[in-house]
């Protein structure tokens, strides 16, 4: 579904991520973890063609078309659907024009906002007066009514409290299953995985992928030693 | 009158213009209506009883107290008119009367080179509401014309206007609007303007008086700036009466004109309330905008603000948007919409439906 071959990107002329390989398979779910400033939200931002993420090499395939070029328009018509961790607020654009837009079916954005407890939202202006919580919400609203076949989620969980994890991580769950859909989900936390099951993990120091392997696994060590003995860490899945 | 209907009077190409300017031709929506091509009164119409809706000329013979209002509140501001005016409706709301369809007066401009002038007065008596949509259209042979249009407007105790006026002009003509509101006890106004289409230039400075207590007065406009287009819009109150407010709305967007955004709010009694507010987008770099809010007050005992922004749209709400599937230009226009947002017009469903059409309409061209 998604491939990044030898992939370099620069933000304001800092090299960011270095000669990184990443597959996501066909209905996969993938969890990328990494410290801090390690370059996960830059990899997903060049992954949506964000504007200052230059590709100095290498590139990005997506259903086997070559994406470097594409506008961000062009990536999210062909499949990709991003949720953001910092969302933008922009006065006068009210959640129910851009879920119209997304979605022509008003009974499904209908019951999907009640789902989501947005009903009281979709007339405001989008982020304007959300809480954390809600700008999340609204975000997996956008998402999912998008129907995107890879998703990619950066931090869904975080500033979320317990009980809208679990609303989120069902809805996310029930969506995944569907065996042609793929996620690539940044965590901090890892809360996100108790609701769904995620295939693989990988872990991601200085812009480059480090290791792959049993998400669960990798995060107790994480949890367990810190990314700093993580990365000393030569596991046998460590990526070359 | 020689037509029975709104509808029958323009040619097939002008009518396009004149809807574009909120004028419903089919009259269905409207409970009076009043149509002036260049000089010459063409229809007005009332379906309602209690609303009045003549030619200035013929008001004038019928009713000899209209001399007594005409240029009155220019008289209170020891101000000059033009005198050389012809035409320009005369609408009168009877006493307590509700009106809830609007009333709809259309200024067309229709011949090269010619001057239209008019004088328009607006009587709405005590406790009287309505809404009128004032409509000023140019055809396309109308180049390089001129409108003028001189508007007074007497809103009587407890009474309440709402005036939107609609600009749907063309690159070549110059029109200067003089508006002045005279306002008693209680009064409100409600003054609002559109401009979207490209125009020469427009220059004015509408002026409520509000000489009555608690008389309340709000001015908004939504300004699309084309290239070469200039705009000097202000808006001024003058709070005479104890416990009055005003308040002043301007969005401005340049897609390469000019645009001044005035706005004057000046004390003259205590416990006054006023606001100012101005916000400009300036998406091309060849557009200028120009905020000037004034305020003056000889109290203590007042509460006045103002404040402005001025800027272009931030690239990351564009990227936003475009993240979900949106085109740039998309993205630019749902931005410019909903900031020039028709909410603020304090419009009844019906109207401001139309508006929200019409600015789809003309922005959809823009970009």
């Amino acid at each position: 579904m998604l491939e990044i071959r030898n992939l370099s990107v620069e933000v304001a002329g800092n090299l960011i991520i270095k000669n990184l390989n990443l597959d996501v398979r066909r209905g996969e779910t993938m969890i990328l973890f990494g410290p801090n400033g390690s370059g996960k939200t830059t990899l997903i931002k060049a992954i949506m063609g964000f504007e200052g993420y230059s590709i100095k090499e290498g590139e990005i395939i997506f259903k086997e078309k070559k994406l470097n070029s594409l506008s961000t328009e062009e990536r999210v018509k062909l499949g990709i659907g991003i949720m953001h961790q910092h969302p933008v607020k922009i006065r006068g654009v009210k959640l129910h024009q851009i879920a119209e837009f997304l979605c022509p079916d008003r009974e499904k954005i209908k019951k999907f906002a009640e789902q989501l407890f947005l009903e009281e939202h979709m007339h405001r202006d989008i982020n304007i007066g959300f809480s954390g919580g809600e700008m999340k919400r609204a975000e997996l609203f956008q998402v999912i009514l998008q129907e995107p076949d890879l998703l990619l989620l950066d931090e869904p969980e975080s500033g979320v409290d317990i009980e809208n994890i679990g609303i989120m991580g069902k809805i996310l769950n029930d969506y995944l299953k569907n065996k042609d859909k793929s996620a690539l989900i940044i965590t901090h936390t890892g809360y996100i995985m108790d609701y769904l099951s995620a295939d693989r993990g990988c872990v991601m120091f200085e812009g480059r992928i480090w290791c792959m392997g049993n998400p669960k696994e990798i995060f107790e060590s994480i949890k367990k030693a810190g990314y700093l003995k993580c990365k000393e860490c030569y596991a046998p899945q460590r990526v070359k | 009158m020689r037509h029975r209907e709104l509808n029958e009077i323009l040619k097939s190409e002008d009518k396009d213009s004149v809807t574009s300017a909120g004028i419903d031709l089919s009259e269905k929506t409207r409970s009076a209506s009043f149509l002036q091509e260049d000089n010459m009164v063409k229809f007005y119409k009332s379906k309602m009883e209690g609303v009045e809706i003549l030619g200035m000329e013929e008001a004038l013979r019928r009713y000899p107290e209209t001399k007594e209002y005409f240029g009155s509140n220019f008289k209170l501001l020891n101000r000059e008119y033009p005198e050389d005016t012809e035409g320009g409706y005369y609408i009168r709301v009877s006493k307590n009367r509700v009106v809830d369809l609007p009333i709809q007066a259309c200024l067309f401009l229709k011949r090269a080179k010619f001057s239209q002038k008019v004088h328009n007065i607006i009587i709405v008596e005590e406790g009287a509401k309505v809404y009128l949509i004032t409509g000023c259209a140019s055809s396309k042979s109308a180049n390089e014309g001129f409108h003028l249009g001189i508007s007074e407007f007497f809103i009587k105790r407890g009474g309440h206007l709402n005036f939107t006026m609609i600009h749907s002009w063309k690159e070549d003509v110059s029109v200067r609007p003089i508006t002045i509101a005279l306002m008693e006890e209680e009064a409100t106004f409600v003054s609002n303007y559109i401009c979207l289409k490209p125009v020469k230039d427009v220059v004015m400075y509408p002026t409520a008086i509000l000489k009555g207590e608690k008389a309340k007065a709000i001015f908004n406009s939504l300004i699309l700036a084309h290239p070469y287009s200039f705009l000097d819009i202000g808006s001024r109150v003058i709070l005479k009466g104890e416990n009055t407010q005003a308040e002043i709305v301007s969005r401005g967007v340049s897609l390469g004109g000019k645009i001044i955004a005035r706005g004057h709010l000046k004390a003259e009694n205590k416990n006054v309330k006023a606001h100012l507010e101005c916000r400009g987008l300036i998406l091309s770099e060849k557009g200028t905008i120009h905020a000037i809010p004034e305020m003056e007050s000889d109290y203590r005992d007042v509460d006045m603000s103002h404040e402005a922004a001025i800027g272009k749209i931030n690239k990351d709400e564009i990227e936003y948007l475009c993240s979900r599937g949106f085109t740039k230009e998309e993205a630019q226009a749902i931005i410019v919409r909903g900031f020039m947002d028709v909410e603020i017009l304090g419009l009844p469903d019906l109207i401001k439906r139309e508006i929200e059409n019409l600015e789809e309409k003309t922005l959809k061209g823009s970009f």
